[in-house]
C-alpha cells in the first residue's frame, strides 16, 4: 500500500507536446509510471513517444482510463488546466508549474474541496510511490520502497531528506511536495490523514519552512489525531524577517509564522525536530525509536 | 511587487476609491507650484519611498525634517521638499542607510475626525483574501495585532463575488460608523475588495482611513504590493515598477532568473532550491557562521547563470567564503560541476570556495572539479561543507 499514487495508477500528462512536459513524461515512464496519453488543446490526433495526444481532457480519460495528471501547462493556463482535469474526475491532480497567480488559485482552491479529486501542487515536484509510480519531476533513483511516508513544502530539500532516509536504510511509503506557493491543493493535515490511515507508512518525515501557520496547524492535528511516529524539519531559520512577508501578512496568523514558533509548536506535539538539515534523516530514526 | 503611494493612489482612484487630491513634484519649484494649484490653505508633502513608517522618519543628515509634513505656504512647501528630495530618509523600515527620496507626492489636507486602519491580504490558513479593519488608525498595525487583536474586525470574501454590503455593515457596526459613513465605506470597502482581486494584488493596505469632519471615508495613504505572478495579465501596472527602489544586487539576480536576497554575513551561499538555499543558510550559522545572502539557482542553471550568481555574491564585500551546495536532480551534477569550473576560472576568485554536490552523476562532478586543478575545496556531506566553509572564512 501507499497513498495517492501506485502500480495501477494510469497518468495523463496536461502540456505533453511542450518540451518539459515531454522531458518529463519520458522520465516518469523510465521509472516505470503508467503514462497513458496527454492533452494539448488543439493537438489532438498526434503522438508523442508513441502515446496519444487529445484536445480535452475528458476525452483523455474516456479513451485511456487515465486516473491522475501532471500538469506542465504555462502559469496563465494552470488553473484552468486543473479545473478542466477536475471536470473530467481524476483523482490525483498534480501541478508542477510555477508561478501561477495567487488569485486564480483562490478560486481553483474552493472547487477542488467540492469535488472528489485531491490536488497537488502547483508549484511542486510532484508525487511518488517508490518502484511503482513517480509523477513529477524528481530524481526516481534516490527513492526505495520503505515504511517513512515524505511530505514537504520545498523540492530540491525533499530529494536531501530522501537521500539521507535511503542511505540510512530507511525506504519510503510515499514522497509528496505539496508546493511552494501560498496556496496548495493539499495540506500537511490532508497528507497526516492519509499517512495515518496508509497500513504500509510506519513513520511520517515533514518537511517545512517558514511563513503561514501550515505546520502549526499540523502539529495541533498529529497531538489529536496522529499515532505514528513523527520528525520534522523547518527550514528558514536565519530567514530575515519582512522578506517577501508582507507587513498585514503577519497580522493575519498573530504574529506566527518564524522557524522558532513553528519549532516550538511541533516539539510541543512530540514530533521529533531536526536541529540540522543533515539530521532530518537520524530525526526519524531517533522518533520511531522512541 | 511594490509600488509608490502617489502610483497606489491613483490606481485606487481609477477604481473607484476616494483618495484626496494630490500631484507629484521632483524639484522644490514643482512642490510651491503643486501647492498654489491644489489651492486651500493646508497641503501635506510627503516623501515618496517604498519602505513604510515615513511620517516617523527623519532625513539622514537633519534629523529635525521628517518624511511626511503638513505645509501652510507654496514657500514652505519648497522647503520641506529642498529638505526632503535626493537625501537618504530612515524610517524603522529602510534601516540605518536610509533611502533616497526622488519625488514627493504634494496632497491636499483634510478635515480629519477620526483615523482608522483598512488592510487587504491573503489568508493562507483561510485560502480566501481577507479584508481586515480597526479602529486603531494610524498606529503600527502589527503593535495592535500582537496587544490587542480584539481591535482587529476581518471579513473574508469570494473574489470572484467580491465583498458583501450586509459584510460592510457588520464591520461599520463595530467600527462605530454611522449614518452617511456607513453609505462611504460600503463605495470604498467593495472598491478596494474588487480592486484586490481584479489587480492581482498580495497587499492593499491604508493607515490611516480618515472619516472626514462630513462623515466620509478617504484613503490617506495607500500601499499596494503586487502579486509577481501575475504581471504578466497586468502590463500597466508592470510598468509602474521603480527600479530604483530595490537593492541593485536583487534587481540584477532577477535579470538573471536567479533569486537573491542580500543578508548581513560573511559566507555567500549557491544553492539549487528555495527550501535547500534557506536550510543552508540555517547550517552555517548553526555552525557558527554567519550567511551572506539566499540565492537559489533555480532547477535549470547554466554556467552563464552560475558566473553571474558567483559575481554578485563576490561583489558582496563582507564576503569572505562562498559555499556551494547542490542536490542534482533533474540538473546533474557533472553539469553543475563543468559549470562551476568555468565559473570559477572567469570570475577570477578571491576568496576560498567549499563545493558539496549530491546526486546524479555526482563521482564524475567530483571528478570534473578535482582533475580541473582549480583550487575549489571539496566536501563530503552537509556537515562537512558547513565546516569547511565556516572555517575558511574565519581564517580568511
Amino acid at each position: 500500500m501507499s497513498i495517492l499514487v501506485n502500480k495501477q495508477t494510469r497518468v495523463l500528462c496536461q502540456g505533453i507536446t511542450g518540451k518539459v512536459g515531454q522531458f518529463h513524461t519520458q522520465g516518469c515512464r523510465e521509472y516505470g509510471t503508467q503514462m497513458v496519453g496527454g492533452v494539448t488543446p488543439g493537438k489532438g490526433g498526434q503522438e508523442v513517444q508513441g502515446l496519444p495526444v487529445f484536445d480535452t481532457v475528458v476525452e483523455a480519460v474516456e479513451q485511456t482510463g487515465a486516473n491522475a495528471t501532471m500538469i506542465f501547462v504555462p502559469p496563465a493556463f494552470t488553473a484552468d488546466a486543473i479545473l478542466e482535469a477536475i471536470d473530467a474526475g481524476i483523482k490525483t491532480i498534480c501541478a508542477i508549474t510555477e508561478g501561477v497567480p495567487v488569485v486564480d488559485m483562490v478560486r481553483v482552491f474552493d472547487r477542488v474541496k467540492q469535488s472528489e479529486s485531491v490536488l497537488i501542487g502547483p508549484n511542486c515536484p510532484g508525487v511518488i510511490t517508490p518502484e511503482e509510480c513517480k509523477i513529477g519531476i524528481m530524481p526516481g533513483y534516490i527513492h526505495k520502497q520503505g515504511p517513512v511516508g515524505v511530505m514537504s513544502r520545498s523540492g530540491t530539500l525533499t530529494y536531501e531528506a530522501v537521500w539521507q532516509l535511503t542511505n540510512l536504510g530507511l525506504g519510503q511509503s510515499t514522497c509528496v511536495g505539496l508546493g511552494g506557493d501560498p496556496i496548495v491543493g493539499t495540506s500537511f493535515i490532508d497528507l497526516l490523514e492519509m499517512f495515518e490511515n496508509d497500513p504500509a507508512t510506519e513513520a511520517i518525515l515533514m518537511m517545512g519552512e517558514i511563513g503561514g501557520t501550515a505546520e502549526e496547524e499540523a502539529a495541533a492535528y498529529v497531538s489529536e489525531h496522529v499515532t505514528k511516529p513523527v520528525a520534522a524539519f523547518i527550514a528558514g531559520r536565519t530567514a530575515p524577517p519582512g522578506k517577501r512577508m508582507g507587513h498585514a501578512g503577519a497580522i493575519i496568523s498573530g504574529g506566527k509564522g518564524t522557524a522558532t514558533e513553528k519549532i516550538a509548536a511541533l516539539e510541543a506535539a512530540g514530533i521529533v525536530v531536526a536541529e540540522s538539515p543533515a539530521d532530518m534523516g537520524t530525526a526519524i530514526q531517533r522518533a520511531m525509536a522512541k | 511587487m511594490k509600488i509608490h503611494e502617489f502610483q497606489a493612489k491613483q490606481v485606487l482612484r481609477d477604481a473607484g476609491v476616494a483618495v484626496p487630491q494630490g500631484i507629484v513634484a521632483h524639484t522644490a519649484d514643482e512642490a510651491a507650484e503643486a501647492f498654489r494649484s491644489l489651492g486651500g490653505d493646508v497641503n501635506v508633502v510627503k516623501a515618496q519611498i517604498h519602505a513604510g513608517g515615513r511620517g516617523k522618519g527623519t532625513i539622514k543628515t537633519n534629523p529635525d525634517q521628517h518624511g511626511v509634513e503638513l505645509v501652510k505656504s507654496s514657500e514652505q512647501a519648497a522647503q520641506v521638499a529642498q529638505n526632503l528630495l535626493g537625501q537618504p530618509l530612515v524610517t524603522i523600515q529602510t534601516g540605518p542607510e536610509g533611502q533616497t527620496v526622488r519625488q514627493v507626492l504634494v496632497e491636499q489636507g483634510c478635515d480629519i475626525a477620526r483615523e482608522l486602519y483598512l488592510g487587504i491580504v491573503l489568508d493562507r490558513a483561510a485560502s480566501k483574501p481577507v479584508l481586515m479593519v480597526s479602529s486603531e488608525g494610524g498606529m503600527d498595525i502589527e503593535e495592535v495585532a500582537a496587544k490587542t487583536p480584539e481591535l482587529i474586525y476581518k471579513e473574508h470574501f469570494d473574489p470572484a463575488v467580491g465583498l458583501e454590503s450586509f459584510q460592510v455593515r457588520k464591520l461599520a457596526a463595530k467600527l462605530g460608523l454611522t449614518g452617511g459613513s456607513v453609505r462611504s465605506a460600503d463605495k470604498l470597502m467593495r472598491s478596494l475588495c474588487r480592486a484586490f482581486v481584479d489587480l492581482d494584488c498580495s497587499l492593499v493596505e491604508i493607515n490611516p482611513l480618515v472619516v472626514t469632519g462630513d462623515g466620509n471615508l478617504l484613503a490617506l495613504d495607500a500601499k499596494i504590493t503586487l502579486d509577481d505572478n501575475a504581471l504578466f495579465r497586468q502590463p500597466r501596472l508592470a510598468e509602474l515598477r521603480d527600479l530604483s527602489e530595490e537593492e541593485p544586487a536583487e534587481v540584477r539576480a532577477g535579470q538573471a532568473g536567479l533569486s537573491y536576497v542580500k543578508l548581513d554575513g560573511n559566507i555567500g551561499c549557491l544553492v539549487n532550491g528555495a527550501g535547500l538555499a534557506m536550510s543552508t543558510m540555517d547550517l552555517i550559522k548553526l555552525h557558527g557562521g554567519e550567511p551572506a545572502n539566499f540565492l537559489d539557482v533555480g532547477g535549470g542553471a547554466n554556467t552563464e547563470q552560475v558566473i553571474e550568481a558567483f559575481r554578485i555574491l563576490l561583489d558582496d564585500k563582507n564576503v569572505k567564503a562562498v559555499l556551494v551546495n547542490i542536490f542534482g536532480g533533474i540538473m546533474r551534477c557533472t553539469t553543475i560541476a563543468s559549470a562551476l569550473v568555468e565559473a570559477y576560472e572567469s570570475v577570477g576568485f578571491n576568496v576560498p570556495l567549499v563545493v558539496r554536490l549530491e546526486g546524479t552523476e555526482v563521482e564524475e562532478g567530483r571528478q570534473t572539479i578535482a582533475s580541473s586543478g582549480a583550487d575549489i575545496i571539496s566536501a563530503t556531506g552537509l556537515t562537512d561543507a558547513a565546516q569547511k566553509v565556516v572555517a575558511a572564512a574565519t581564517s580568511a
